[in-house]
Formats: structure tokens, sequence, C-alpha cells
């Protein structure tokens, strides 16, 4: 096939830059583990309310001290309404939905993920100080844009940890 | 246009040329799919401004959640599955008709353009009975009305009628011609046939072994994830069975058009091959956000997704330098003179640069969604909707429309009319476009998520933010309703009274370089191969997720309808 000499320099500059494409992704992947949201792990909608997986919504804190953050999603609510969490601390979600599909979004961070009946989505991220709002990114009925939540996260130091009693699932 | 691609301008009083019949019966075909196209377009026109008003916060007569959603239904089927799929079955029987003198089965073609039609039309009666607002990705479990799923299943079925029309004139024109490759614009258009045949079988599946049968109460629960894997199998492929006719438009027309020659058809006929064997087994990194998706798998899609890019940036530097081709013979001088040769004031020609420029920052946006950790950022935000209004709003939507001035004359016979209108049409949608879509990029980096009725969120302060730049996208909504109405005001002053007189026929573009003796039969024309190979990456690709999810212990959902 007869090409170009220019067009061939330029087949060659785009097969650089996507060969940089793909080492930077490798890298960001296979390297330093920086993946989508990707957990696999099922549950039965009609029971995740109240079995022992997402109870109790809302945060705790493992026995490695690790916090969590469980939260259900339903039309039209996330469930805990309201939370707070420590700042610049790696915070793991636990997120299902009861009913349809939903979309788990804190606005102006790296944090959400697809909530999807059946299915456990699972993300570990942690915040600057400050007010965050927590909307729904994937249309869920006619309610849709009034699904939200309310993140605050405050310094660490001036975090409490819930109840104890709350430390004890998982 | 009035004047013919060589400028040679027809006088109205000459008498109609006397066409054969199989070429007037062919016309009509492809006039009739146009019809479609032009109606659902405008329909689809008119929600969208209103929906861009909506997300301002500024009241409208009518407006309310309800009305909101089903309009963002309607507007999504009819822009992407109605308009799109009729106008590139319209293109698709003219380029075989040029190809052959007839397109094959014309009766069993005109069947199906009627059974597809039919779907159609059953579809939206539910959705504007506000009984199927389910978007058009109708992601389980929101649950339509069983005829929307029916309806929409009989227009991917009429569409395999036409993508069967395709192979079959492309076969025949090969016969017809051993050893001499067929037309680019028919090999194109093929490859897109090949493309949609293996792309709908992830939707066709879902809607024939999930969504119909559930809907119908045969079954009571379906795998929500399931379902969307196999909507995303077809939702990738579907963007570039959306682009790729305004690729052969520009390999093809453009260059003709704009007074010069295509650089390089042997790379176009590369080019076309390579989308149709990368198209499909990328469907994943729409699903980066899901649970139930290995990483691994997500990673391997995104490999793929940027070996797809290839071919759309050679198509990049192809175009382009058949336009400085065009500019310099048309007199353009000196670095960037070229440019400003081009003859900006043919409608055809203005809305595929304008096309072209909007599609440039369409690109780059793409290449964010699809990098596998800066998703996180954009997923389903207001940036998404900005982004894929660059690439089918504006890279196919406004090229289908230039495609329209050139197309409508040569199959009806009949002059533009309204050519005012049509010269600031595109200009109108260009601008409108960057005001809409420039804000919804920047709204989406903070936050706004796609597919709200109403932005307030009880006055959150992360939400303010939000605020001006709705405004501004609602203004774009406007400019682009404006110039949607003056593409529909011309396609039904050409189609119901423009003049008739001799029809130009249709010719594509000549190539620089071409050899005297013309093209030999190469690989890349060989799209039964690749076809094969497309077949092999998507079973490496699909295979084993699809296995190892449908081996997991699955909950399955009942259906809701909370609209």
């Amino acid at each position: 096939m007869n090409v170009d000499l220019y067009e061939r320099i330029w087949m060659w500059i785009v097969v650089v830059m996507l060969t940089l494409f793909f080492a930077s992704t490798a890298m960001a992947a296979l390297g330093h583990q920086m993946h989508p949201p990707s957990h696999v792990e099922t549950i039965d909608p009609r029971t995740a309310m109240s079995g022992p997986k997402f109870r109790p919504q809302g945060v705790s804190v493992d026995e490695a001290g690790h916090v969590h953050a469980k939260v259900i999603g339903l039309m039209f609510a996330w469930l805990p309404g309201e939370m707070t969490l420590p700042a610049m601390t790696p915070v793991t979600f636990h997120l299902t939905s009861t009913d349809v599909i939903h979309g788990f979004e804190i606005v102006r961070t790296n944090g959400q993920s697809m909530v999807v009946p059946g299915y456990v989505s699972q993300f570990t991220t942690e915040f600057d100080a400050g007010e965050y709002l927590i909307a729904c990114n994937e249309y869920c009925g006619v309610g849709h844009h009034t699904m939200s939540a309310k993140l605050h996260v405050v310094p660490r130091g001036q975090w409490r940890s819930p109840a104890p009693e709350a430390a004890n699932v998982r | 246009m009035s004047a013919d691609a060589t400028g040679h301008r027809i006088s109205t009083e000459t008498p109609s040329r006397m066409l054969p019949r199989d070429e007037q019966s062919a016309n009509r075909l492809v006039v009739a799919n146009l019809w479609v196209a032009v109606v659902a377009f405008g329909v689809a026109a008119a929600m969208a401004m209103m929906q861009a008003i909506s997300r301002a916060n500024l009241e409208l007569p009518y407006r309310s959640a309800s009305m909101y959603y089903m309009s963002v239904t309607a507007h999504g089927v009819l822009m992407g599955l109605v308009f799109t799929t009729f106008f590139i079955m319209g293109l698709g029987y003219a380029i075989a008709q040029k190809e052959n003198g007839a397109i094959p089965w014309p009766r069993f073609s005109w069947a199906m353009f009627w059974l597809a039609l039919a779907g159609v039309v059953m579809a939206l009666a539910t959705v504007f009975t506000f009984k199927s607002s389910v978007l058009y990705t109708f992601y389980p479990p929101l649950q339509a009305h069983p005829l929307f799923y029916i309806g929409l299943t009989l227009l991917v079925v009429g569409s395999w009628g036409w993508a069967a029309s395709m192979v079959t004139a492309w076969r025949r024109a090969r016969a017809a011609r051993p050893g001499r490759p067929v037309s680019l614009a028919m090999h194109s258009t093929t490859a897109n046939a090949m493309l949609w045949l293996l792309a709908t079988i992830g939707v066709a599946s879902e809607m024939l072994f999930q969504l119909i049968p559930w809907s119908l109460g045969l079954v009571k629960t379906v795998d929500p994830l399931l379902a969307r894997t196999l909507f995303w199998y077809f939702g990738h492929p579907l963007v570039y069975f959306w682009i790729l006719p305004a690729y052969t438009i520009w390999y093809t027309v453009l260059p003709r058009e704009a007074g010069g020659k295509l650089f390089s058809e042997p790379l176009g006929r590369m080019v076309f091959a390579l989308f149709l064997v990368f198209s499909t087994p990328v469907g994943l990194h729409h699903q980066f956000q899901d649970p139930g998706i290995p990483a691994s798998w997500k990673l391997l899609h995104t490999f793929n997704t940027m070996i797809i890019s290839f071919p759309s940036l050679v198509t990049a530097f192809t175009i382009v330098a058949s336009l400085e081709v065009a500019g310099r013979l048309r007199g353009g001088t000196g670095l960037f003179g070229w440019i400003r040769a081009l003859p900006w004031g043919n409608p055809t020609v203005s809305s595929v640069l304008l096309a072209c420029l909007l599609f440039m920052v369409g690109g780059f946006g793409g290449a964010v969604n699809a990098a596998y950790a800066l998703n996180s950022v954009v997923h389903n935000t207001a940036w998404i909707t900005a982004h894929f209004h660059l690439t089918v709003g504006s890279a196919a939507a406004l090229t289908f429309m230039g495609t329209c001035y050139w197309l409508v004359p040569r199959v009806t016979g009949r002059e533009l009319e309204l050519k005012l209108l049509a010269k600031v049409q595109p200009y109108l949608w260009f601008l409108g476009m960057a005001l809409f879509s420039f804000t919804g990029h920047v709204a989406g980096l903070l936050g706004l998520p796609r597919r709200v009725f109403a932005t307030g969120y009880n006055d959150a302060a992360q939400a303010q933010a939000w605020h001006t730049l709705t405004s501004v996208s609602a203004l774009g909504g406007v400019v682009l309703f404006a110039s949607a109405g003056f593409f529909v005001l011309v396609m039904l002053g050409t189609l119901l009274a423009g003049e008739r007189r001799e029809q130009p026929p249709i010719v594509w573009a000549d190539s620089l370089g071409r050899p005297e003796s013309g093209y030999v039969s190469g690989i890349w024309d060989r799209l039964g191969l690749w076809f094969a190979v497309a077949v092999v990456l998507v079973v490496i690709a699909y295979a084993i997720p699809l296995w190892d999810l449908m081996h997991l212990t699955r909950y399955g959902s009942p259906g809701f309808k909370p609209f």
C-alpha cells in the first residue's frame, strides 16, 4: 500500500501516543492498584435492608480501625441521609439498592459507583475536610433529582468514631 | 445548492431526466427513510430545548418532573435510535443504488422499512402516554410498557433487513468487477452494516431473553447487571454505527464538494475495516463504575478502546489533508490561507467542517471518559451528555444535516429551497453546541449529574456553582432549537415544494494519486475476513466475563415503574 511520507510520520506519532496511553494506564492500574469500583458480591435486594451486611447503616469502624460507610439507595433517598467522616482517612463505602439502579456520587470527588440491586458495590477513597453533596447520578424515576444526602468531613482530630456496638459488624 | 458538483448551474426549465423505474423506486425508498429521520429530528429537537430550559430551573408551561423524564426518553429514542438509523438506512440505499444501478430485493426492503416504522410508532405511543419513561438506555429494573421493547425490537429487525441488503449489494458489486474494489462509499457502508449486525446481537438478546418476557409477566425477575452488560455490548458499537456514515461523507463527498480530492483512499479502506474489527470488544468502558465485573476485564476493554482511536486519528489526517488540497486548488496560499479559501458558504461543506471542529473537542473528551482512572470523576455527570452532543450530536448529526442538503436534490430532482436558512443553519448549530457543550463539560467536572429535572438540590452549596452554567447551557439549547428548526424548514420546503429540475448525479470524490489502471482489491477490501476477526475479538473480550456473571448466585429484580 502506497502511503504518503507525512501520513506515515503521523501514523507513527499516533502509535507512540497510544503506547504512552497504554503505559500510563498500565502503571496506574497494575503499579498503583488504581481501579474503578469493581467489587464482585451479590445480595438479595429484598432482604438487604434488614440483613447483617448493611446493618447498621452509616459509619462504623472495624477491629483494625478502618472506617466503613454502609449506604442503601432506594427511590428516592440515600440511607442514611447524613454522615460525618474524618478527613484524610481512607474510608471504604459499601453500597446496594433495594429497588432500581442508582448512582452514588459524592460531588467533586472521585468517590462514586453505580448501585445495582442484587449486587454490592465497594470503593475506598479519602476526602479533604468540607461539606459535600451526595447526589444520585443514574436516572431512577420521577424523583431522581431529589435523591441526595449530606456528607460532613471534619478534621481527623475532631471526628468521633460512632458508638462501639456499631463496630462489631462486617 | 442549486449548482451541481462542478459548479455548473443547471437551468430549471430542463425537463426531468427520465430515470429507469428501478432507480425511481430506490430513490423513493431513500426519500421515505429521510422523511422519517427529519420528522423524528424535529420533534426531538423541540423536547431538547425544553429540557435545557428546565435544567436551568426556569419555569415553562406544563413543566413537571414526569414531563421532563418522558421528554428525555422521547429525545433519546428519537435522536439516538430513530433519526440516526433511518438517515443511515436512507444514505445506504442511495449508495447501493449508485454502486449497482439497483438495490437488492426492493420489495423486501420496503417491507423492512414499514416494519421498522411500525415499531417506532408503537414504542413512541407508549412513551408519549407516560408509560415508558425509562430513557433510551432502558436499564431494568425500571420497566416500560411491553410495546416499548417490542417496538424497538421491530426497529432493529427492520434495520437487519437493511444491513442484509447492504452486504448483498456489496457482494454483487464485487462479483460484477472481479479483482476491483467497490467504491469507498460502498466499502464503508458495508463495514458499518456488518458492524451493526454484530453489535445488535447484544441488544436483541437483552430484549428477547430478558425485557420482553419480563414486561409481559412471563418471567418475574431479570438480572439488571446482565442487562446492562448486553446493552453496552451494543451501546458502544452503536456510536460507531452513527459515526461511520459521517466518515463516509467526509471521505467520499466532502473533498469533491470542497473542490479537491481525497488525500488517501487506500488508508480509508483500512480505517473502515479497523472500525469493523475493534468497535465491539470495548463496551465495558461504559461500565467502569459497575459492581460485579472484575477490574481485569474492564482494563482489557480499556486497551481495546485505545486501539480504536487509531483509525479515527488516521481519518483526522486524511480529511485535513484533503481539505488542504481543496483549499490550495481554490487558490489559497500560505500556511493557513487554504482554510479561508474553502467554500464556507456551501452548507454541505460548512456543516461538515464545523462538525469536524466540534468532533476534535469531543474526541479529547472521549479519551477522558475511556481513561480507566479518570472516569470516576466524570461518569454520569453533565460532562458525558456534553461529550456525546459533540460526537453523535455534532460529528454525526451535523454531518447528516449537511448531507441532506447534498443528497435530497440528488434523489428527488428538487432544488434546495430556503437556501439562506440552509447557509445559516450549520453556524447556528456550532454556536449553540459550543454554548451547550462547553458549559456542560465544566458543570460535569463540578459534579452536576446528568439527566436531572432540576439542579437546585435544596440550595446545597456545591449545587449553586452549577447555576450560571445551566443558564448558559439553556441559551445554547434555544440556539440549537433555532438551528434545528431551520433544517426542518429547509427539508420540508425542498421535499414538498422544491422546484423540479434535472436530477444531478451522485459523484464520489476522486482520490489523489489514483493509479492510471485503478486500484486492485487488497487485504482491507476483504470485509468478510475482518468480520471474522471481529467475532474472535468479541469472544475473547466477552465470553469469560459473561460466563462468570452468569455463574454468580444472582438475585433478579422485579419491575418498577416510578414515573
